[in-house]
């Protein structure tokens, strides 16, 4: 009897092992460059202080800006937070499409759902990489800290980054069924939905039919509950409970969309045939 | 859940056809292989080898036929068989940024490897890239990455092998260290493997059957020897030219196998 004869592997259905030995793939990528790592948190720091300048100026003119000094800053940080969610996830999975490396994957146990955990871990990490000495920053600099915000910044960030992991998860399922004429969607999709974020001012200032598109949408409930909170003085917890509500229904919608372009892309050949 | 009689075919495919709009891949083929046995595809370019090793990764969805691998329905279990199957193929790569070392580590553990460390130090004996361990996959010549896509693709012990072209764009002497190897690996553990190749100097030394494919069929099938003696040819490439040009006893046995 030879040795393979027996062997019976199990499998489980969720792994967070294999989650974790694609998480360390990526942090094997992170760690052994320096360029990347300081990459990630080049722009929200350039940003920080664009916007730390803007706002102290701002504050000698408008009542709004001086009555809460750092509500600019804060919405530039949670702005990054969306955006870099997004971006970390889509950008993790580009490593595998640029390296030729999804068949490998794809061949291996490693299943769809772990997959998608693993690609939100990353995003998660590369997000916090790129945020926190941003948010140091300001707080040396302009003597600001968005920590001010309490348990509410935990939610805030968690209610954008899973809507940038829901709009990640669309995009990365694009490039794998369309091939990268879709990667440029990685990096500017996300802009597409700022005007209707409310980032910088009130969902009352859009007309009243993109009103609904917007409070459709997880970011305007973040950053109306961030101005609540900041020039108000008022906590809404209705706000972030319709934030979680609102990124429970998109996450599901991102996988779905995802699991439907993999299977797209295996009945087109596309995992064999991606790369540059 | 009970493993699969060990009597099962390792692979079973039947009616299996691909389909891309009008054009037919692969056009309902059925093939089995025993377990412990190493069966090549051969055919030309564009014969459909690579296509139908896709289909039994589940890389690609069939659009007709039934895959079972090791008396698994791959296209509805895939993922109760992926932990025992592996494979290389010139198509994929492994991270070009990360050591060998590591790209092993990462797979070791998809995979669930017990006593990754020592597995590693054993492929790295084993298949020479001990010395190469710690440099970055990219960095590593054409001989030295097709031995560690061997590697990886060896790492979780595979029952089933696939490999899809595995000695292609290698100088004949690593390309024969590469067969001699799997030669030797194949008769010490009884994996079964399943190679696609159009190198027929590696079919004939290393299968034991043979499946002909052209243009998305198999259009013939048997030992290398038998192929030879069945065509009066002095060789499998000649065998080989015949097929793929439609000439010699190839041309006279076409009408014949079309009629049954």
């Amino acid at each position: 009897m030879s040795s393979l004869d027996i062997v019976v592997r199990s499998n489980p259905r969720f792994s967070l092992g294999r989650v974790a030995a694609l998480v360390l793939r990526h942090a094997y990528i992170l760690r052994s460059s320096l360029p990347r790592l300081l990459e990630l948190a080049y722009w929200p720091t350039v940003q920080m202080v664009m916007w730390g300048f803007m706002s102290q100026f701002l504050a000698q003119q408008t009542s709004y800006v001086a009555q809460a000094f750092g509500v600019l800053l804060s919405a530039v940080l949670l702005w990054d937070v969306l955006f870099r969610g997004q971006l970390g996830l889509s950008i993790s999975f580009l490593e595998e499409i640029w390296s030729r490396n999804l068949g490998h994957l794809f061949v291996s146990p490693l299943r769809p759902a772990e997959m998608a955990t693993a690609l939100m871990t990353m995003s998660l990490i590369r997000t916090l990489i790129g945020i926190v000495p941003a948010s140091l920053l300001a707080l040396w600099f302009f003597g600001f800290s968005v920590y001010s915000l309490g348990l509410y910044l935990a939610g805030f960030f968690f209610g954008l980054i899973a809507f940038g992991w829901a709009i990640g998860l669309a995009v990365s399922g694009l490039v794998m069924r369309y091939g990268m004429a879709m990667e440029s969607l990685a990096w500017g999709v996300i802009f597409a939905l700022m005007p209707i974020a409310a980032v910088y001012y009130p969902v009352s200032v859009l007309p009243t039919w993109l009103q609904y598109i917007a409070w459709a949408l997880p970011p305007a409930h973040v950053f109306e509950g961030m101005r609540s909170i900041m020039v108000h003085g008022v906590a809404r917890p209705d706000l972030l409970a319709s934030t979680f509500a609102l990124d429970a229904l998109y996450l599901g919608l991102g996988f779905l969309a995802w699991l439907g372009l993999f299977r797209g892309a295996r009945q087109r050949g596309r995992l064999l045939q991606s790369g540059e | 859940m009970d493993a699969p009689a060990i009597s099962t075919p390792a692979i079973d495919v039947s009616g299996l056809e691909k389909r891309f709009g009008e054009i037919t891949a692969v056009g309902g083929i059925d093939f089995i292989v025993a377990r412990g046995g190493v069966t090549a595809l051969l055919g030309g370019n564009g014969a459909g080898k690579t296509t139908t090793i896709s289909m039994l990764l589940g890389l690609l969805l069939p659009s007709a036929g039934a895959i079972r691998i090791l008396g698994e329905d791959m296209l509805r279990h895939r993922h109760r068989v992926l932990p025992r199957l592996n494979f290389s193929s010139p198509y994929v790569d492994l991270p070009h940024r990360l050591t060998v070392r590591q790209n092993l580590k990462v797979y070791g553990k998809l995979y669930g490897v017990d006593r990754l460390g020592e597995r590693i130090e054993e492929l790295g004996r084993d298949l020479d890239v001990a010395p190469f361990l710690d440099r970055p996959t990219g960095q590593l010549s054409a001989g030295q990455k097709t031995r560690v896509a061997l590697a990886k693709a060896l790492i979780n012990r595979p029952e089933v092998l696939l490999l899809d072209e595995p000695t292609a764009s290698l100088d004949p002497d690593t390309a024969d260290w590469v067969r001699g190897w799997l030669q030797r690996y194949q008769r010490r553990v009884g994996a079964t493997i399943l190679l696609a190749s159009h190198n027929m100097g590696e079919v004939e030394r290393l299968a034991d059957e043979v499946l002909m494919m052209r243009t998305g069929r198999i259009v013939d099938r048997g030992t290398p020897q038998a192929l030879v003696a069945k065509y009066g040819r002095d060789n499998l490439e000649q065998v080989f030219l015949d097929i793929a040009r439609g000439e010699g006893r190839a041309a006279e046995l076409a009408p014949l196998e079309a009629a049954q």
